[in-house]
């Protein structure tokens, strides 16, 4: 279909940036974006009949890498070796 | 401004019934990993694909000391082999409570639906029991018109029957009354006539028919005596 329309697995590699120009890039836009990000998340692992432990281990494995990354500064100064 | 001529509500609404919710969540590898980062490889990689980058990877963090080991690695070593122990061993018995607690919910709701289609078809059987005693109705007020009629009927032949008997006693009072005046005339002239007749006799008619009484008399006994 139409460049706008398709999603971002099934946009190929050339196309990313005008892909990237088709879409809504406001605040709002974003929003909407995250909210239909975060329900489909749900949608397909949450609620369900019956989920195992891969609905939230998924979110908390997301959450530590991104606190790893927010400190990352702090860590490196508790590196081992001193050249890489 | 209401147009009332449009059909309202007619077509199937769009969230009911609610579509029921999938059985089984997305299939995760690992608890981690979704199954699609997998069939994306699989094409280009073989089925070690996944494995291979994860290990480079890791290697990779390990050894430009990316990833930095310190005390919250062992921490996290820990808690990880305790949590992964306890899905383990108790991970079927939760989700067994679970779905038992689902299962009650479900069968309520659905309880509470039957009890709704019963109470509803229980009144819609006596809704039509009502509407065959109304059929009946019609016998009963045709009945109760008969007898309506055959009361008019009676009190009427009722009251033709006192009318006839009055008119008779009236009718009898005056034949009654023309036969006790025609007897009264009668015997008022009867009386008349034996009166005149009984003063017409004068003393010496009296004496004349005695005497001529006495003479046939005795002409009798001459003619008896002589038959004896």
């Amino acid at each position: 279909g139409p460049l706008s329309e398709r999603r971002l697995m099934d946009v190929r590699l050339g196309e990313l940036p005008a892909w990237l120009a088709t879409c809504d890039l406001s605040p709002q836009g974003l929003l909407g974006g995250v909210r239909k990000a975060w329900s489909s998340y749900y949608d397909k692992y949450i609620n369900v009949k019956r989920g195992g432990p891969a609905g939230i281990s998924m979110l908390l494995a997301g959450y530590c890498l991104l606190s790893y990354g927010w400190n990352y500064q702090h860590i490196k100064c508790h590196r081992w070796r001193k050249y890489h | 401004v209401l147009h009332t001529t449009r059909a309202l509500h007619t077509a199937q609404q769009r969230l009911a019934p609610l579509p029921p919710l999938p059985e089984k969540g997305g299939e995760v590898r690992y608890g981690l990993i979704p199954e699609e980062f997998f069939q994306f490889l699989y094409p280009k990689t073989g089925v070690t694909g996944p494995y291979m980058l994860g290990t480079g990877l890791l290697l990779y963090f390990l050894s430009k000391e990316i990833y930095v080991i310190n005390h919250e690695t062992v921490a996290a070593a820990c808690i990880l082999s305790v949590i992964i122990y306890g899905i383990k061993k108790y991970g079927s018995d939760v989700a067994a409570f679970a779905d038992k607690l689902n299962e009650e919910k479900v069968a309520k709701a659905l309880s509470v639906k039957n009890e709704a289609i019963k109470d509803l078809e229980t009144a819609i059987e006596q809704e039509k029991k009502e509407q065959w005693r109304v059929e009946g109705c019609k016998y009963l007020f045709d009945s109760k018109r008969n007898n309506v009629a055959m009361l008019l009927e009676t009190n009427y032949r009722e009251r033709l029957l006192t009318v006839y008997n009055e008119v008779k006693k009236r009718l009898d009072y005056q034949v009654a009354m023309q036969n006790l005046k025609r007897q009264k005339e009668q015997d008022h002239m009867i009386q008349w006539v034996e009166r005149n007749v009984a003063q017409s006799i004068t003393p010496q008619q009296q004496k004349e028919s005695i005497a001529k009484c006495i003479l046939d008399l005795k002409a009798l006994s001459k003619t008896a005596q002589a038959a004896v």
